[in-house]
């Protein structure tokens, strides 16, 4: 009997063995470490949870089908004091996503520009390229965004308006722009821009394989051009311009007609672009300059001229470096539009505190913006990351 | 983006909210007021008359005012208050979260902020209405004129709901522009961002005192709303409520009774009139009912005056803001202040 319960015991389970042995130990601990963050969020939440309920703060979602009762300047869908918090949200995000878009792209444009001027042969050029990126990205963000607020409410006052032929007006309160209204025979020319897209996506596509078969170059930039504004400026003549404009016209105290584009809007744009376009010059700059300097050589030797190369063989090789920080960098411009609140452009943050403010709905309103921003992070990331694989170097 | 990465991240965001969200209503705000030995008090950014700094850096006003003898009253030193500034946006988390034991700062009283909101207004301090300034430049007499009008208005007051109310009953159209704070408005109003600004009439006589050029400037006869502005707590500690209620009346009533920061140390001695004597604590027992000190009213008096002191010192003819008394008058004076009795 002893005997057999003292193979036993070196054979099966020990408990003594959980300490000493290296491998268990690991595991021992590992769970214990889990174990411990598992309580610490449990207390955590329930404590919350209690709280909340004493302090009656949490009341879920309901709010969302109130009335609003108050007033949106910029809206994108219709919206009026009549309508639901929840629409009053819709609108905020719409306007965050309107200003993220803008800026993203912008941001890009000027990045790639800035990027590539600053290794240019230029010495003016180049330094005056790299005293504007240290300049912009050392200066908050939150800075440039009152910066260009006030440069903008500093223009004309609205009845000194500046009047760009008599079409535009541009002042204090934004740029005032004719609206286009689309009559019947206008969805024929958009069919026809999506036809001519399309059209030009085909023609690269044989272009390419063209090329890649015989050697054959095809100007496919120009025929695209072509294609996207002939096609339907074609149609749209053919139809008799089925395009009407509303122009804005003075009232009282503002204009009416048209379109607004307000200075928080544009002062948001321009900060964040700049901003978020300094950084990304210094990503694409430093993607360029991680093509070995052989690869544009080797190009050159084989009678490839300076633009073809660059677009060729070197921006293909730089984005693979470029792309990862870049998406950080767009990231980082959404989230920053959050700033918006400071100059009050009504973005989601703006609105959801009114809302906030309003319904008392603290922790709701929190929670939607974590979860929108959250999902709009994730979903930049997750494009972002199918690019990446995209042009990725495929190795064989 | 794997499952598991989305789940970290939602448990983070969790968390995060979580540390966020301070310590829950206590039923027994005074007895932790008394044992913490300083009152918190949730106080405007910056209104002129209202709350705002003096020359030695101290805040002070007709808001501040009020706290201040709260304080002399629970603890018997005006001085013993941490001020808590908030914008209209988070005063009423921070006071629902109990950073703040009592908000006085330009707070109108509606029926959502006490029942859904869950707080108790202790009283009306301040009879209020919305109004709107604008240039004289502009040649408008009048509010309903303001068709296409762009119009400053600070988010999240009751301010903002009523233009939306005002402009949508006379069937005209604007351009919200929305600000944080006053001083922000105040600043897109200069700039002439907007047209007019609005917000509660006594605001309005506030800014207006800060322009350099304010007789350029009108404010438009049109009162568009109601605003009875007044101190609140939270609900559901009705002993810390009746003590910020009492403390206020005893301001009012004192001014009605004729004790002022002057006489009321005599008058605390003891007088003819029983009501004063069962104010100030030489007769009657109101004190132990509160569950105060016995001199809380002559503390609170003592420290800025009755009503009417208050009102004179930060708001009155012969301050920048120059507001008649109007509705704000005691009850036997034209006005509608009125105060319970105090036995």
């Amino acid at each position: 009997m002893a005997n057999t319960s003292l193979s036993g015991q070196q054979d099966s389970f020990r408990v003594g063995s959980l300490l000493t042995d290296e491998r268990s130990r690991g595991i021992v601990l590992q769970l214990l470490v889990l174990l411990g963050v598992a309580l610490f969020v449990a207390f955590i939440v329930s404590n919350t949870i209690a709280n909340l309920q004493n302090a009656g703060l949490a009341s879920g979602y309901g709010f969302l089908d109130d009335t609003a009762f108050f007033d949106i300047n910029q809206k994108l869908i219709d919206y009026s004091s009549q309508s639901t918090f929840g629409r009053a949200l819709v609108v905020g995000f719409l306007n965050t996503i309107l200003v993220s878009a803008l800026g993203i792209i912008t941001a890009t444009l000027i990045g790639f520009i800035g990027g590539v001027l600053r290794l240019s042969d230029n010495w003016i050029v180049s330094r005056m390229v790299t005293a504007w990126v240290e300049f912009t990205r050392n200066v908050p963000v939150l800075l440039q965004i009152i910066f260009w607020w006030a440069i903008l409410t500093g223009l004309p006052k609205v009845r000194d308006s500046i009047a760009l032929g008599d079409a535009a007006f541009l002042n204090n309160r934004g740029l005032r722009m004719p609206a286009p209204i689309l009559e019947s025979g206008m969805e024929w020319v958009i069919a026809a821009f999506v036809i001519a897209v399309i059209a030009a996506i085909a023609v690269s596509r044989w272009a390419r394989k063209r090329q890649e078969a015989t050697g054959q170059t095809f100007p496919t930039g120009w025929t695209a051009l072509g294609l996207i504004i002939g096609l339907p400026l074609v149609v749209y003549l053919i139809l008799g311009q089925p395009l009407d404009w509303d122009l804005p016209e003075r009232t009282r105290f503002n204009f009416r007609g048209g379109f607004n584009i307000t200075p928080e809007l544009i002062a948001l744009w321009f900060a964040l672009a700049t901003y978020t376009g300094a950084f990304i010059s210094e990503i694409v700059r430093s993607g360029i300059m991680a093509v070995s300097r052989g690869q544009s050589e080797a190009a050159f030797a084989l009678g490839l001229r300076k633009n073809q190369t660059m677009r060729m063989i070197v921006i293909p090789q730089a984005l693979r470096v470029i792309i990862p920080p870049l998406t950080s960098q767009y990231l980082n411009l959404t989230k920053n539009s959050s700033l918006a609140i400071a100059i009050g452009y009504q973005d989601l943050v703006s609105i959801g505190g009114t809302i906030l403010n309003q319904s008392g709905q603290a922790l709701e309103v929190v929670g939607i913006w974590m979860a929108v921003y959250l999902s709009l992070s994730l979903a930049t990331s997750a494009y972002m990351n199918w690019y990446n694989k995209r042009i990725a170097l495929v190795e064989r | 983006m794997s499952i598991k990465t989305l789940t970290g991240m939602a448990a983070v965001a969790g968390v995060l909210t979580v540390v966020g969200v301070s310590a829950p209503a206590h039923a027994a705000t005074l007895d932790d007021i008394k044992s913490a030995g300083e009152l918190k008090c949730g106080i405007n950014t910056g209104l002129p008359g209202f709350a705002f700094t003096d020359d030695k850096g101290n805040w002070t006003g007709f808001d501040v005012a009020y706290c201040r003898a709260l304080a002399a009253a629970v603890l018997g030193d005006p001085d013993k208050v941490k001020w808590v500034n908030l914008t209209g946006k988070n005063r009423f988390p921070a006071l629902a979260s109990g950073e703040i034991d009592v908000l006085s700062r330009n707070t109108t009283w509606t029926f959502s902020r006490d029942v859904d909101l869950g707080f108790t207004f202790v009283g009306v301090n301040y009879y209020d209405g919305q109004g709107f300034i604008g240039r004289k430049a502009l040649g408008v007499s009048s509010a309903k004129e303001l068709d296409g009008a762009s119009v400053c208005i600070q988010t999240g007051t009751t301010t903002e709901l009523n233009l939306a109310d005002f402009f949508r009953i006379n069937n005209i159209s604007y351009e919200p522009v929305p600000i944080e704070t006053n001083e922000e408005a105040r600043k897109a109003y200069e700039a002439e961002r907007c047209d007019v600004y609005t917000t509660d009439a006594s605001g309005l006589a506030a800014t207006r005192s800060t322009f350099p050029d304010a007789d350029a400037h009108m404010v438009f006869p049109e009162i568009v709303s109601k605003e009875p502005l007044g101190p609140l707590v939270r609900q559901g500690d009705d002993q810390w409520a009746d003590v910020a209620r009492w403390v206020l009346n005893a301001l009012i009533n004192a001014e009605e009774l004729g004790i002022t920061q002057a006489n009321v140390d005599e008058l605390a001695k003891g007088t003819e009139n029983p009501e004063i004597n069962r104010i100030l604590g030489s007769e009657g027992s109101l004190a132990e009912m509160l569950g105060l000190e016995k001199d809380w009213a002559v503390n609170a008096i003592k420290a800025e005056g009755n009503y009417a002191e208050i009102f004179e010192r930060y708001l009155g003819k012969n301050t920048p803001l120059g507001i008649e008394r109007g509705l704000n008058a005691l009850w036997k004076d034209g006005g509608i202040l009125y105060a319970p009795p105090m036995r």
